[in-house]
Parts: structure tokens; sequence; C-alpha cells
């Protein structure tokens, strides 16, 4: 074998992975940081699929945390595999995975030659942005179980949740639009094509016949934009007016249907060629809009309750044996094993190990948190380290955490959307226009009643508030796609206008203001020589508990000593022997029989360390704050009235007392519940609330809140529901997100004076009856342009301006 | 002037085609995924033989020969 280790000092990295490597594994001609890494490099080559390294370099994600082929042994259950696989017959099985690595060119390849790897893979699809690959395989040849081992080996674990059980509804209605415009845009088209003649005055020219054949031509190709493009506006409004509200959709509507109506009647009576053009025009520059107001960010799901980040599986014990059982099916009283990295999927009392609990998920906390024995262990956390044993004392729903979702909020639809602009102005808008339009018919009948139908129908139809309709998709879509390129993704664009109207800010502590990746870490007593690192770094280095791992890469050394004793007591510390030295590093009672005494009471964690029964001091991890954070809570704090809740106690007061208007804003010993509630009653009191949080505890506050901002250190990554998913590296920005909505508000405002002033000319030659088709035919498309024109370029300039990217 | 009515139809014949082939287009999902395709035209076909050497590297499950000391791996 060709394989060959030693050790190098200057950097080398990996070219399997990218990272740089600390002991470097020769094969062929490359270097990898890790048997994970070269064993998928001897995979790829045994099976010619070396092109994978071709296409970009170091393509791969690094495999130093070894795939457990006994944890994926629920996908052999029948009842799993069925909720799973779209498709099942004899031969043919469909299975789409989410694969949250996936990330270049590379993996794309990679995973659309996996047949080459399991013969028993018929077909290999990715869907890149979605971050998808769908499988079609024969079940006789290989299995689920077989593939999502073959995958995780790969680097390319597919991520699969309780939701992946409940069927995901399809986006249909997405198919239905296309359709939509699709005929809209060919009627619109062909009918301007017809028109032409009209427009240029050369019906004299031609037989009258013409004439009257273009305009039934024109009628039939507009009965599919009236009866199939057009129908969802007339669906909501009939829908708005029923509930006793006026959408934009009703005076829409109403212009479509009097255009469609008087053209056809013209047509028929042969008294003119009709507004057919105008009408589908409108129809298809509206959908355009919608389709426009509808476009989201693939990647991301702003969807996500606790579902998406539970299991699907765990391991039961019953009767000294092992059992898979779906985690829906958990009773109280049942005794489920948890292993290194798997998730606790409903309250329980430990009973065996050494539990480690890493509930950054849940509350944003860095550091794991040990319990223990008999202590209960609430759902949500991850296990970090050997396997331990619980009993389940509460059922997955009923959970200390999941029963949040059970509340009110997560049940009722959109309950604190505030009204958009758009809405408020329509309501006006209808009353007047439709004052108007009865206002010069009644003075028509009075003087000419034969131009009577003629202006009533004129000002509908000139009035039909197309470029109003479309100034609040084009000015929010953009400044939505401008705000996903600054790594803040907005799920709808409505939602920025909804952050236009904030004044108040709540935020979330750990996780979202301090730093989950970086707990800093420092040493406090006597400085440490090199050879009491050297002894601390041999003794850590033999320990799989994050703290020991934290303190080998503060030691910061490569050069370890042979250890000759190591004993490491759970939730206690570590007692080992090197070279006749004894050295205990762990907590306070463990290292030192006597306490110091007066050391201030804080809640950072300390581990304490002793050579020789000489107490050298200790490491505390303490949280960090974001970068940036003093400036963005100066920034807020003129314009928003800040709250802090916390779901730890009140040791960080003081630090973060500063930054906030007065001590009663800020709130600790918070529940998910109690969370949830004080955004509530902040509503209550009129306030227009923003949350911004990460865990799944502020996944209340986040539903409630107007506007739910969730901040992630990496997007790929779980993030609770929200209306906002925010990168945490842009958290400085955020003054200057909300600067730019209120922005893009403006920019709505004066748009909406621009359609108005063509409305206002429109109008002036519909209330003495003299509008023309041709003219309104040419109005109609020049001022949604001018607006759509407008908007998006305003809107482009003000982030510009605002130091958007 | 009667040649107009089969331009026109011809034209519409035209339009109905491009027509389908749009609705075509939607419903077979062609327009799901707008990224994919663009990057995998661009590959090549890279299923050349690798040099013999690599064929005498045995399975996955083979023991390394110098197996990495669990200290190494953690940087």
């Amino acid at each position: 074998m060709a394989t060959n280790t030693h050790n190098t000092t200057q950097a080398v990295t990996c070219f399997h992975c990218g990272d740089n490597c600390v002991s470097t594994i020769m094969v062929d001609v490359h270097s990898f940081c890790c048997a994970g890494c070269k064993s998928v490099y001897l995979l790829l080559s045994q099976n010619n699929l070396c092109g994978y390294y071709q296409i970009e370099n170091a393509p791969g994600t690094t495999q130093l945390q070894p795939v457990m082929e006994s944890a994926f042994a629920y996908l052999d259950d029948e009842k799993v595999t069925q909720q799973l696989l779209a498709y099942k017959d004899q031969n043919l099985a469909k299975v789409t995975f989410f694969i949250p690595t996936m990330h270049c060119s590379s993996c794309i390849w990679l995973l659309e030659h996996l047949y080459k790897l399991d013969t028993g893979v018929l077909q290999a699809k990715v869907q890149f942005l979605k971050k998808e690959l769908s499988l079609s395989f024969n079940p006789q040849q290989t299995s689920l179980r077989k593939l999502v081992i073959l995958l995780s080996k790969l680097g390319y674990e597919p991520s699969l949740s309780l939701n992946d059980l409940e069927k995901r509804a399809q986006k249909d209605y997405n198919k239905k639009l296309s359709y939509q415009i699709g005929v809209a845009g060919f009627c619109f088209g062909n009918i301007m094509l017809i028109s032409f003649p009209e427009y240029f005055g050369l019906d004299q020219f031609t037989q009258s016949s013409f004439s009257k054949l273009f305009g039934y031509i024109n009628f039939v190709l507009s009965l599919p934009v009236f009866l199939f493009s057009a129908q969802d506006y007339f669906k909501s409004a009939w829908n708005g007016l029923r509930k006793k509200h006026i959408s934009i959709d009703v005076p829409l509507a109403l212009g479509i249907l009097v255009m469609f109506a008087r053209s056809s009647y013209e047509v028929i009576s042969g008294n003119g060629i009709g507004w057919f053009d105008t009408h589908a025009g409108l129809v298809f520059f509206l959908l355009i809009g919608k389709w426009f107001q509808q476009k989201t960010f693939d990647t991301l799901s702003f969807e996500r309750d606790y579902k998406s980040y539970f299991p699907v599986a765990v391991t039961v014990l019953k009767n000294e044996a092992s059992v898979t059982v779906p985690v829906t099916t958990l009773h109280i009283g049942d005794r489920i094993q948890i292993r290194n990295n798997e998730l606790i999927p409903a309250d329980a009392i430990l009973l065996k190990g050494n539990a480690q609990i890493d509930f950054s998920f849940v509350t944003g906390e860095s550091l794991p948190v040990s319990k223990e024995l008999g202590e209960i262990v609430y759902a949500g956390g991850r296990q970090k380290g050997a396997t331990i044993e619980l009993e389940v004392c509460k059922k997955v729903s009923q959970s200390y955490l999941t029963q949040l979702w059970n509340n009110d909020t997560f049940t009722k639809n959109n309950q604190s959307a505030i009204e958009s602009f758009q809405q408020q102005v329509s309501r006006y808008f209808t009353i007047a226009l439709l004052a108007i339009a009865f206002g010069s018919a009644g003075w028509w009948l009075a003087n000419d009643s034969a131009l009577a139908l003629n202006a009533f129908t004129a000002v509908l139809i000139i009035a039909c508030p197309c470029a109003l309709a479309l100034s609040s998709p084009f000015a929010l879509g953009t400044a939505m796609r401008l705000l996903g390129r600054n790594q803040f993704y907005v799920k709808s664009p409505a939602v920025v206008e909804q952050m236009a109207h904030m004044d108040t800010v709540v935020f979330d502590k750990t996780g979202t203001l301090t730093q989950p990746s970086e707990a800093q870490l420092a040493f406090v007593g006597n400085p440490l020589t090199l050879c009491q690192q050297k002894l601390i770094a041999s003794v850590v280095a033999h320990s799989v508990h994050p703290l020991s791992q934290k303190i080998k890469q503060f030691m910061g050394t490569n050069q370890l000593f042979q250890v000759t004793r190591f004993d490491e007591t759970t939730g206690k510390g570590i007692e080992a022997t090197i070279q006749n030295h004894v050295i205990r590093i762990g907590s306070e009672k463990f290292v030192n029989q006597q306490p110091m005494g007066t050391l201030p009471t804080t809640l950072a964690t300390r581990v304490f360390v002793a050579i020789d029964n000489y107490l050298l001091g200790y490491f505390e991890f303490k949280q960090a704050y974001r970068n940036g954070l003093s400036e963005v809570m100066q920034t807020l704090n003129s314009n928003y009235s800040l709250y802090l809740l916390s779901g730890d106690n009140s040791s960080e007061q003081n630090q973060l007392l500063p930054y906030f208007q007065n001590p009663n804003q800020l709130l600790f010993n918070q529940t998910p519940a109690a969370k949830l509630d004080f955004i509530q009653s902040l509503q209550h009191q009129q306030h227009k609330v923003m949350m911004v949080g990460d865990g799944l505890n502020d996944a209340g506050a986040l539903k409630a809140a107007h506007v739910g901002i969730s901040i992630t250190e990496n997007t790929a990554h779980f993030s609770p529901a929200s209306d906002v998913i925010m990168s945490a590296t842009v958290f400085e920005s955020l003054p200057r997100f909300l600067q730019f909505a209120r922005a893009t508000r403006r920019v709505i405002h004066a748009s909406f004076v621009i359609s108005l002033l063509y409305n206002i000319v429109g109008l002036s030659y519909a209330v003495q009856g003299t509008l023309s088709p041709l003219f309104a035919a040419i109005l109609m498309p020049i001022s949604s342009v001018t607006v759509i024109a407008f908007t998006t370029i305003s809107t482009s300039l003000l982030a510009k301006k605002g130091g958007l990217q | 002037m009667s040649v107009m009515f089969i331009l026109i139809g011809c034209s519409f014949l035209l339009a109905i085609g491009f027509l389908s082939a749009f609705i075509w287009s939607v419903k077979s999902g062609q327009l799901d995924d707008d990224y994919t395709p663009s990057v995998r035209i661009l590959f090549d076909d890279f299923d050349t033989k690798t040099p013999s050497a690599n064929k005498k590297e045995t399975a996955l499950e083979q023991p390394e020969a110098n197996p990495v000391k669990p200290i190494t791996q953690n940087q």
C-alpha cells in the first residue's frame, strides 16, 4: 500500500477537503489530512471518478468524524422507508434527499455519477439551488440505508428529519402562474399584431370585412386571458368583498371585467374594435408583477419547526435488545440509547453514561452542559461524547420545548401582519374611483345620455390601477434581492415593507448578541510555562470532552508527551500521570480539595488545573459578544426601543446594561413560552415589534413578532421558522438594513404619486367621453413601464447610497 | 387579398406551436431548476482510465498500514 504517514512542518492542504493538514497521509502524489478524506479519495479513484478533483480544487468536506453505520439502522424499517420514498414498486424506488453539504460543481458531478459506486442506482439528478438529490434505484440491488451510508461516507450526508416523513405540499401554484403568464403573453402579442391596422389607421385601405374579422379574432384571443389568466383577480376580489375588505384586486377586477364586456359589445354590435389589446396587456403586466413578487430564495427554508430538526428514529432498548423505532411512536417509560452526536427527541431522565448535552440549536449556548444521573434532560439537546441511556418521561410533542408549537400563534395564520400601503390606499382609491365613474355617468345622463355609458366604462378602464399594483411588487422585490445579496434573506417582499414600520427591537442574548462559535478562553493564574502547556495538552488530547478539545486548541502545541496513566471521571475531571507528574484537570472540587474560597461568582465555565497537587489556576470560558455590538445598539437606540429576552440568569446584566435605555428592558430567566408572551404583550401596547433570535427557544417569539429575524452562522444549517434569515457575519449592518427598508417604503410612496399622475391624465379624457382605444393602448403600458423602471432603479440607487453591496 | 386568411392562419399555427412548447417545458419541469443544467453541460467526460497503480489499492475496509493516532486528529 502506498500509504505513508509522516509529520511535516510547513502547511500542507488536504487534496480532498482543502483543510490544513496537521499530520499528512500521502497517497500517490496527494496529501490528505485524515483517514476519512483518504478513503473517499481511494473509493473514487478505484471507480475512475477522479474527475471530481479536476472540476474544483479540494471539493470535499472534511471526514474527521467517522460515519456510524449503525446509526442508520432505522432506514431498514419498513414504516420509515415507506414514508421517505416518493415511489416504490418491485424494481424501482424514488427518493429525494436534502444534502446541506452540497456546495460546488464537483458535488453535482459526483452525485450524478453515483451509479458508478452503487450499481443499484438507476438515475441521480441534482437540483443545486435547492441542494436536493433525486435518486431512482432498484430496491432489489440496493437499499435506502446503503445509499444513505454511501452518501455519508462521501461527505454528503442527507439531512433526514421528522419533517421528511410528512409529505411535502407540492408547489404547483407556481406552475399555474407560469401557464397564466404564457397564455396571457401569447394572446397579448397576437392581439397587438391583429390590432396593427387599427393603430396605423389602415382601415380605409383594406376592406371592412377584415376589420370585422380582426375584431372577432381579438375577441376569441382574449377569452383565455379573461377566463384563465385573470381568474385569480376575480376570485381574490370576490373573497375580499365577502369579508368586507376592499383590496387592490377589486378595482383591478372591475377594470378587467368592464374592459372585456365593453369590447365584446363593441365587436359584436359592429361599433368598433374594442380594447382587447389593453385588456390582454394589463393582465400580462399584472401577472409579471405577481411572478416577481413570488420569487423567493429556493435554498432557504423559512418554515422550519422542531420537526425539521428532530431525528426520524431513535434506538430503544427492550429486554436488553436494541430496536430502532420512529420517534413518533415513543412512549413514556421507554428506555432510549443516544450515541455521540445524536439528538435527544423527548424529555427524558438520564439513567446511564456521561451526558454532555449541546443545546446550541435550542438556546444558542455553544458549550455543552453536563448532566447528573437522574436529572431530566430536555428534548432538543445533542449528546457529545460516549453513548448514554435515558428513560422517556414526556411524549415528543409534549416536551418542554415542543409544546411551544401547540400555542395558538402557530395555528392561527399571520395574525400579526401590519396593513400594507397598497391595502390602505386601495380602499380609498376604489371609493374615489367609483365616485368619479358614477359622477361622470350622472353628469352625462343629464346632458348627453348617449355618452353616459361610454364615460362610465372609460373611467373604470383607464383608472384600472395597474401601475399602482406593480409599484409595491417591484420596489419590494428589488429590495429583497439586494438584501439577499447582503446575506439578509427575506421570506417574501412584503416583509421588507413590514420592517419599515418597526419601533421596537427585541434581542435574544445567547447566540444572538454573543458569538456561539467563539467562546473566549482565558487562563487565570500564573502564566504557564512551555513545559506545563505541553503537559496539559498531552492530557486533554486523550479526552473527547468538548472543553478538553478547546483547551487543546488553546495550548496550540503539537508536541505531546507519552501519557502513562489516564483516568477520566464523568462530570468531574481527568487525572493523568506523565513522567511521574500527576496532572489533574477538572472541576474545582475535583482538582482542589480545599476550595480557594473568594472567587467572584459568575456563570462562566471554569476548568481547574493542578500539577503534582499544586493548583496552577483555571481556564475560563466566556461568551464573546458579536463584533460591532455597541455600534449596532447605539444606532438602533436612537430610533427604536430595545429589549433583551434571555433564557439565562442575570450574570451578564452589568455588561449589557449600557446598551439599553433602562434596566427593566433586560429580562432574564425567560422560558420559550414567556418570550412569546412578552412579544404579544408589547404588541397589545400597539408596538411594532421585531424579534432577533437564533435558537428553537426563540421560535415562539420569532413567530409572534411582526418581523422575526433568525440569525445563523451558516445559512445551510438549521434556523427556526422566521421572516428573515440573517447571516451572522452581517450583524453589524442590521441598522443599515432597517434604514434601507424605510427608504424602500418612500420609493413606493413616490411611485404611487407617479401612477396617480398618469391616472389623472387618462381620467381627464375619460370623463369627457373622448378616450380612444388607441390612447389607452399606449398610456397603459407606458405607465406600467415607467413605474417598474422608477421603482427598480431608485431602489437600487438607495441601496448603494445606504451602504449595501 | 384573400391570401391574408392563409397568412393569418399560418401565423396562428406558428404561435400556438410556441405556446404549446412553453406549456410543455413548464409541465416537464424544465423551468424548476435554472442553475444545475448550466453547470452540467460544461462537464467533460472524465472517465479516462486512471494510472494502474490505483487499481491495486484495496478497498475501504482494509485496515491502515499506519493507523493515524487519535491525538493527531484533533488538529
